[in-house]
């Protein structure tokens, strides 16, 4: 259903949007060593107890019962279960939910990447309120933006400005 | 990473902040809930950032919801416009996207063949 791991993540932070987090950090990492791919979306959002940690992983909970977290969180488990990875959730009311995926990236299954700048820009831009934290290393690069250091900087100008856009538009291609 | 350049932009677009921060005369709402996302709901969104912010218009806020609850017609896009009814728009592409910014957003006339 998600062609490459670009959208995945995509859907990944949604929920964390959706659930009212002020700052989300993505880390998209693969260790040159043993070529495991891994992917984290930690955010503040209101989190989740137990019970229902447990429920938006399974894909048959139903969306009737009011599941406010769509199937991006089975989805994701999927793909990284089939493809010799791992899959962690680990949440709490009222603090936050992190998501830790592992792939291994030689394994033939595994979707490309896509377009991770495509991922970061939408995020930014869409959301300029939140602070998001984000780092992508991955075959010799290592990427690093905190739009928090931005938005300091930007004094009040938000991210979503058409100046701006063009400004993280063009940053963006050149150091991604 | 060129702080100084986040300054000038910043002594820039300072003056239209405040008029922006008011209230936005049109609000372009891209669902990005999993049906959506799957369907290239991220290009759509893009594409209208993309396009607002090439023409400067500094009066239009994009932004993006979870769910709309019509997977079979994702991507789905709504606009808002002061004092008019919203707008829906269905199986958006980039394409489409830039022809609503142009005949809706710019010159003011939906896009009916779009709309559902």
């Amino acid at each position: 259903m998600m062609e490459d791991l670009s959208s995945h993540i995509m859907d990944i932070v949604m929920n964390s949007v959706t659930a009212g987090a002020k700052h989300i950090a993505i880390t998209i990492a693969k260790d040159p060593q043993t070529a495991i791919m891994s992917l984290s979306v930690s955010d503040d959002g209101r989190g989740m107890d137990a019970e229902m940690a447990q429920k938006v992983q399974d894909p048959f909970f139903s969306t009737k019962t009011g599941r406010k977290v769509g199937l991006g969180i089975p989805l994701l488990k999927g793909t990284a279960e089939t493809t010799g990875g791992s899959f962690a959730l680990t949440s709490e009311k009222g603090a936050g939910t992190s998501i830790t995926a592992t792939f291994d990236s030689r394994h033939p299954d595994l979707p490309p990447l896509g377009n991770i700048r495509d991922t970061f820009f939408v995020l930014i831009v869409s959301h300029p309120e939140i602070d998001f934290d984000l780092r992508y290393a991955v075959d010799g690069k290592d990427f690093l933006l905190d739009t928090a250091e931005w938005r300091r900087e930007l004094d009040g100008v938000p991210l979503n400005h058409p100046e701006v856009i063009g400004f993280l538009s063009n940053y963006l291609d050149e150091h991604l | 990473m060129n702080l100084e350049e986040l300054k000038k932009i910043r002594e820039k677009a300072q003056k239209d902040v405040e008029l922006r921060q008011k209230q936005a005369r049109i609000r372009i709402v891209v669902g990005m809930g999993t049906s959506g996302i799957a369907a290239g709901a991220r290009d759509v969104l893009k594409t209208f950032v993309e396009e607002v912010g090439k023409r400067n218009l500094t009066d239009v806020v994009v932004t993006q919801t979870g769910e709309k609850g019509l997977a079979s017609q994702e991507p789905m896009v709504e606009v808002f416009e002061e004092s008019k009814p919203a707008v829906v728009y269905g199986n958006m592409d980039p394409e489409k996207a830039k022809r609503v910014v142009v005949e809706h957003v710019v010159n003011g006339q939906p896009v009916s063949e779009f709309a559902i």
